[in-house]
């Protein structure tokens, strides 16, 4: 009681303002954050527990996985291509011409495949998710479901979780495949760079290490995604409106969540590995 | 019965008791200490105006909305305060019908009036057609079951919604306006189903209705909901002597109207 009341007092004096907002956004997101983990908690509870929605989780497969085989293969190659093609001036200021392919698939392993699959998968399913998660609670289809002694976490969130967990991983190994091969037709056939140097450096440079690097982190990545995608569709509230919003701020958090865990997953997985010596940070 | 588990029996006359419920939606009181029996086999109906509260204490009574304070009883066991697991357990007992159907707009028709049977009885595919057909003609409707919701008109609708509730034949089904927005001639039909299904399977069920002459039908007892407080609640046959000056108000406007 006398907290709140402090709270107002503080919020009266026009300095204090911003950080009474900035505390109670602090405060709010953390609540939220807890939330989520909890979801996800029983999501992943729930599928170990039968029944087991095997037809669900094909779907749900085939939605995230072949769904978004197109737009990942256009944009890997894409990406290949590109970071080569800049990468090269770069290194043509060394003489290092013939590395560009090891650059550009270190980068690609590591960062670029994980961290863009999962941008595009969020785009294309954890905003489909959520709503239609979002329309389903809207429309007290959730709450039938419920009355119908079914329990629609584990129904509608578990299969999507575990498939975008199984498909992202699966994708941004795809990504890596084109992207090898977009970065080959832009460093041999158009830049003119020697074939035996460049497919003997990545050999020689670039390790299983770094592509597990990426792998391991799609896999957090594909559970984040989906997570944030299906907590926020089953949590929407208020009509059409509340759905679009639900969706907004599932791509927006999601996103944003796949750049900040990226870092965090970055940094704990190389303390795991050789490279942890050469550099510090 | 070894099992630990929470088996009711069934020995309180009544299948559902509501006991001292109060519900606010933020400043919004709702429900203001509103007490309720269902009796065993009987048909109760709850007749109230718009937005009086009728759809939150249904809600309340099979434990998708939690009271504020109070408690709700079914077949003696308080749901309030059951781990949802096993409240979903509890909820096998039941059918519900709601107010705008709530189908699930991704499946057909008949995956929609399946869908109880599918995730919890061990019937064979073609005992599930079967007993799909049988409950979609109960409500008059042949021969939809490849449709989607989003094709049939809403009286359609709120009929699979029916045949849903019922095809796992509960022993409590709850009417959210079962017959709000059909024609007399499917009312009609609706009313009896609920009068048969009380006198034949001994089923309990709870009602809400705006319709006074359904009511009267169909029901054992009636209350009256008002503003989130139940005003009247009597047995069917003495609701035209109530006093209570509101309940004659509602009353009088229907019979004026016959
Ligand atoms: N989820 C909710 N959030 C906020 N307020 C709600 C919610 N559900 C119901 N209410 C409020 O509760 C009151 C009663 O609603 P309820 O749906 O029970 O009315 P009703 O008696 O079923 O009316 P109708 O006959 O029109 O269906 C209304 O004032 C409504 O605004
Ligand atoms: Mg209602």
């Amino acid at each position: 009681m006398s907290s709140s009341s402090t709270l107002e007092r503080l919020n009266e004096n026009p300095v204090a303002r911003p950080f009474v907002a900035i505390g109670n956004m602090a405060i709010s997101g953390l609540t939220e954050l807890g939330l989520v983990v909890q979801f996800f908690a029983s999501a992943v509870a729930l599928a170990c527990r039968p029944p087991f929605r095997v037809t669900l989780l094909l779907n749900q497969m085939e939605f995230v996985g072949v769904g978004s085989l197109f737009i990942i293969m256009l944009t890997g190659t894409f990406t290949g291509a590109v970071f080569t093609l800049q990468t090269v001036n770069g290194l043509a200021q060394f003489n290092l011409e013939s590395v560009v392919g090891t650059t550009v698939m270190i980068g690609v392993t590591r960062e670029l495949a994980p961290v863009l699959t999962a941008l595009m998968v969020t785009g294309r399913v954890a905003s489909a998710m959520a709503t239609e998660l979002g329309t389903m609670r809207v429309t007290e289809q959730i709450d039938a479901m419920e009355v119908m002694a079914v329990n629609p976490v584990q129904y509608l969130a578990s299969p999507r979780i575990v498939a975008s967990a199984i498909m992202v991983p699966c994708l941004s190994m795809l990504f890596v495949a084109v992207a090898y091969a977009g970065a080959y037709i832009m460093a041999v056939p158009v830049l003119g760079i020697d074939e035996g140097a460049y497919i003997s450096r990545i050999q020689e440079y670039v390790a299983s290490y770094d592509v597990m690097h990426g792998f391991y982190k799609s896999i957090i990545l594909g559970v984040l995604l989906a997570t944030v995608g299906c907590y926020k569709g089953y949590n929407a509230a208020g009509g059409a409106r509340g759905v679009g919003n639900a969706t907004t701020q599932a791509v927006v958090i999601s996103s944003i969540s796949v750049f900040v865990l990226d870092y965090v997953l970055s940094a704990l997985l190389m303390k795991f590995e050789p490279t942890y010596n050469a550099v510090s940070y | 019965m070894t099992d630990t588990t929470v088996v009711s029996v069934p020995d309180s006359p009544y299948a559902i008791e509501v006991k001292n419920v109060c519900k606010s939606f933020g400043p919004n009181p709702v429900l203001k200490n509103v007490n309720l029996k269902v009796r065993r086999g009987k048909t109760r109906v709850i007749l109230g105006p718009s937005g009086s509260g009728k759809t939150v204490i249904m809600k309340h009574m099979i434990g998708l909305l939690k009271p504020d304070s109070g408690n709700i009883l079914v077949d003696g066991v308080d749901i309030t305060t059951l781990p949802h697991n096993e409240l979903l357990n509890v909820r096998r007992k039941f059918g519900m019908v709601f107010q705008q159907a709530a189908l699930f707009d991704s499946m057909t028709v008949g995956e929609n009036v399946s869908f109880p049977l599918r995730e919890h009885s061990v019937l064979s595919k073609e005992a599930i057609a079967e007993k799909v057909r049988e409950k979609l003609g109960v409500v008059d409707l042949k021969n939809i079951e490849h449709k989607y919701p989003a094709e049939l008109s809403g009286g359609m609708r709120k009929r699979v919604g029916l045949a849903r509730a019922i095809v796992l034949e509960p022993s409590i089904v709850l009417y959210d306006e079962p017959t709000t927005g059909l024609d007399p001639l499917t009312t009609d039909s609706v009313d009896k189903m609920i009068l048969d299904a009380s006198k034949r399977l001994n089923v309990t069920s709870v009602v809400i209705s705006h319709d006074v002459g359904s009511a009267l039908l169909v029901a054992d007892d009636i209350a009256v909901i008002h503003e989130g407080v139940i005003v009247e609640d009597v047995p069917a046959k003495e609701i035209r002597d109530s006093t209570h000056p509101f309940v004659r108000e509602f009353l009088h406007t229907w019979f004026r109207k016959q």
